[in-house]
């Protein structure tokens, strides 16, 4: 076995209140595929920021070539022969794809000038070279479809004299005709001598490029070796772990009858035919990949999409919620899951930001009534056990986790009927994620329905009444979450994945 | 699993109580630099501190604030309306027309109102109905609705608004008290009140802050935006009835650059520029400020382009005193 071109060593970065890598490892080698697996938020992206200059790990080493390195900037990164393709691209709509591939290291001729002839002909032999001969150089971007920028993507990655290349996710956006060629393209990349790293949730791809593998969970190498050695279940028993029935509280709540039934619920682009409902009482878990159409469907029933189609009906009634005024005087809240941008008003003080939807409550005729405001705040907080200084401090100087609970605090004190989860628990510390369990079981006990969703299988597993799992956009399968159901058999739903293997 | 047994924890409402708040912030270090400049005008002139002097000093911003009380709520919420001295114009232009027609004093003011807040609803329109930035609707709408005014007008005036018509900006209610005075603090009570004690207010802020999370909580965003263009309208038709009765005439060039002077006061007053914050309060010491110093420099027979050099480089004080501030607090921390 040849050297590891690209060795990571202990690689450790901590974001404030999360651990998104802990000591990490990961070794590539020329001519070989190594596969990173790993469920959202395991670490992976994080990584590949770490490989390419975008981040700066904590501690831990990186050596290529046998030779210790670190890379301060991606310019550095680039200049070592690193380079990315990553699951969305950064690319210029309004310049020449000759412009995009080579922005930043255009051959220059007479005066510093860029060669034009030179950097088109070049453009030219890289798109001949990856398969896309039917992409012109000097048209704009803006005027190429989807699929072709991501190979105009490629190309900017393979422009810069590269030995390693990093693949994240690169099949998400493609067709089935578009993914072959890309697999034509990583066996030439791979015959050059290249390292590649493969970033992929199919089973599929994986097996059939890939040569090694690395598995991450929460931020930690859980497993590696030589791919043909190794069964699909075990490394799916890797990504998922082995400690689910310990973490989360069980909970005995009866059932009740249906509350929101949703039908044939369709948007022009994000999602069709979806199909559902929702009982007093229960937490309904929506599982699937990124993109599955999960958050958009939520979000359309919070009424921030209203060109929707389908029957919403709550406790009996049609609503058609068009904005989410409209859906929370039916009763149905949404905590997003970018806290940041949608959730949190930051500059807001905390008490501000938790009676904002409950205004009409806590005033009179329209005037605010500031006592009241905080008794709602201090009443909510407590409850959650909110760590804070004061209750007029800005919500942009608490933890993400304490933020999160300043969101539900927000929603409980509406006091809903439904109340939607989009990723609850999503870049959290432990601490936060189990007091968040806690309390939606807390919920349900109240009497109210949760529809979480989550990308985490364990939480899935852990707090599920039954599980929604949708794929590309549709509604692929409904699972009681008895004892029965398996990691693997939610993810294979998700991936589409046949049953051949279990 | 769960700990029940430890209290839950008690969370200060406050750590400050909001007099130290109050003592310790923008308006009350304005205030300091109106009441510098109300000393440095009595040396400028001694017949500043005769009541008269002091009485028609405040003719030199109670039109413009008027406006900038509404103009805050609008920074405040992150738009902007650079439209409103055209609106004036327009507004005074179509009480000129009225005019014509022989219509009382009170037809005359509802018209100009409503002038007013029917410029705002357009603008409003294009900002909420087509998701258009304000700053660029408004330039649009700037140059429109004066070349309406134009238009009708031309280069000729209109004059001879009836004698009832000339209290709103000639009048006093006692004293030296004029009308406008009285006007403008109890629009400033007014808005302090929907800005600081409202529900609406409340809505303002977040929708400054973070639309799209307000947006998220429920609050009507497009509707609350689309209300407060109509306020800045209907207080831009206020203020054209009071300049076109102090004037007795209607031009299209009236009101000219009075858009910089109110967001320079709003500014001043301590709303920030790009949204989220701001107080009533500022705003009204910083009508007073912009009064004195156009005052006193009207004293020291500082022409007026001058004056306008004075304004802007003041505008871009104020606006970068707040950056440059943030930027030392970092390189300290």
């Amino acid at each position: 076995m040849s050297e590891p071109l690209l060795r990571l060593s202990k690689i450790t970065k901590t974001f404030p209140g999360v651990r998104a890598l802990h000591a990490v490892d990961l070794e590539l080698y020329p001519g070989e595929v190594t596969a990173l697996i790993g469920e959202n938020g395991a670490g992976k992206s994080t990584l590949v920021k770490a490989m390419t200059g975008i981040y700066q790990p904590d501690d831990g080493e990186i050596f290529f070539a046998g030779r210790k390195v670190t890379m301060p900037t991606p310019h550095a990164a680039f200049q070592l022969g690193i380079t990315a393709i990553h699951q969305e691209t950064v690319l210029f709509d309004e310049l020449t794809v000759a412009e995009n591939i080579f922005l930043g290291h255009s051959p220059k001729g007479r005066f510093n000038l860029i060669d034009w002839p030179k950097m088109n002909a070049n453009a030219r032999l890289l798109l001949d070279d990856i398969g896309a001969s039917h992409i012109a150089a000097d048209i704009r971007l803006k005027d190429v479809s989807i699929a072709n920028k991501h190979l105009v993507a490629v190309a900017r990655a393979l422009s810069v004299e590269a030995d390693v290349v990093i693949m994240d996710e690169p099949t998400a956006a493609l067709s089935h005709k578009e993914i072959e060629d890309l697999f034509s393209l990583v066996e030439k990349l791979k015959s050059d001598g290249k390292a590649i790293l493969f970033i992929s949730h199919k089973f599929d791809e994986i097996y059939r490029l890939a040569d090694r593998y690395t598995v991450f969970r929460d931020g930690e190498m859980v497993g590696n070796g030589v791919l043909a050695d190794t069964q699909q279940s075990q490394i799916v028993e890797m990504m998922v772990g082995r400690s689910v029935e310990q973490v989360f509280p069980s909970r005995a709540v009866e059932i009740g009858p249906p509350v929101l039934n949703v039908k044939g619920f369709s948007h022009p682009t994000e999602f069709a035919d979806i199909e559902f409902d929702l009982h007093k009482g229960e937490v309904l878990g929506f599982y699937g990949l990124v993109g599955a159409g999960r958050s958009e469907v939520m979000q359309a029933l919070f009424g921030m999409t209203p060109s929707t189609s389908g029957t919403i009906t709550s406790n009996g009634q049609v609503i058609s919620p068009k904005s989410p005024a409209d859906a929370i005087k039916a009763g149905i809240v949404y905590l997003p899951e970018e806290r940041g941008k949608q959730g949190v008003i930051l500059d807001l003080p905390i008490f501000q930001n938790i009676s904002l939807p409950s205004l009409s409550q806590t005033s009179r005729n329209g005037f605010l009534r500031m006592a009241q405001e905080f008794e709602l705040a201090r009443n909510y907080a407590s409850r959650l056990d909110l760590r804070a200084a004061s209750l007029s401090q800005h919500a942009g100087t608490l933890s993400g986790g304490n933020q999160q609970k300043v969101v539900i605090a927000k929603w409980l004190a509406i006091q809903p009927n439904i109340i939607i989860l989009d990723e609850p628990t999503k870049g959290i510390d432990i601490g936060s994620k189990a007091a968040v369990h806690t309390f939606m079981g807390e919920l349900v006990e109240q009497g109210l329905s949760v529809i979480m969703v989550s990308s985490e299988i364990p939480e899935i597993l852990g707090m599920s009444d039954r599980v929604v799992v949708m794929r590309e956009g549709r509604l692929a399968e409904v699972f009681d979450n008895d004892k029965s159901l398996t990691a693997e058999a939610l993810i294979r739903c998700a991936a589409g994945i046949g049953e051949q293997a279990a | 699993m769960t700990d029940t047994t430890t209290q839950p924890r008690q969370i200060a409402d406050r750590l400050t109580s909001p007099l130290h708040d109050a003592v310790y912030s923008w308006p009350t270090l304005l205030l300091f630099v109106a009441v510098g400049l109300f000393v440095l005008n009595t040396f400028a002139s001694p017949y500043f501190l005769s009541p008269w002097a002091l009485s028609d000093a405040t003719f030199n911003f109670t039109e413009k604030a008027i406006i900038a009380f509404a103009m805050a709520l609008l920074i405040i919420s992150g738009e902007i309306d650079l439209s409103v001295a055209a609106i004036i114009a327009l507004s005074s232009t179509m009480m000129g027309l009225a005019l014509q027609f022989g219509v009382d004093t009170p037809t005359l003011v509802l018209i100009g109102s409503l002038t007013g807040v029917a410029c705002g609803a357009f603008n409003g329109l294009l900002v909420t109905g087509l998701g258009l930035p304000s700053i660029v609707v408004t330039i649009g709408t700037m140059s429109f609705f004066r070349g309406i005014s134009f238009m009708i007008l031309g280069d000729k005036a209109f004059n001879g608004y009836p004698p009832s018509f000339a209290y709103f900006g000639q009048g006093y209610v006692w004293w030296v008290i004029s009308f406008e005075f009285v006007l403008f603090v109890i629009v400033a009570l007014a808005y302090y009140v929907v800005l600081h004690r409202t529900n609406f207010g409340r809505h303002v802020f977040a929708i400054g802050n973070n639309p799209v999370a307000a947006q998220f909580s429920g609050v009507r965003v497009a509707r609350v935006k689309f209300l407060l263009f109509c306020l800045v309208g209907l207080m831009s038709g206020i203020a054209a009835v009071l300049l076109t009765s102090r004037l007795g005439s209607t031009r299209p060039s009236i009101a000219q650059g009075w858009e910089l002077e109110v967001i320079t006061m709003v500014v001043l007053g301590g709303v920030a520029i790009l949204g989220g914050s701001g107080t009533i309060q500022g705003v009204f010491v910083a009508a007073f400020v912009m009064g004195l110093i156009s005052f006193g420099l009207g004293l020291l027979n500082v022409p007026g382009i001058v004056m306008s050099i004075f304004i802007g480089g003041l505008l871009i004080i104020v606006i970068a005193l707040p950056i440059l501030a943030n930027k030392v607090r970092e390189s300290r921390a």
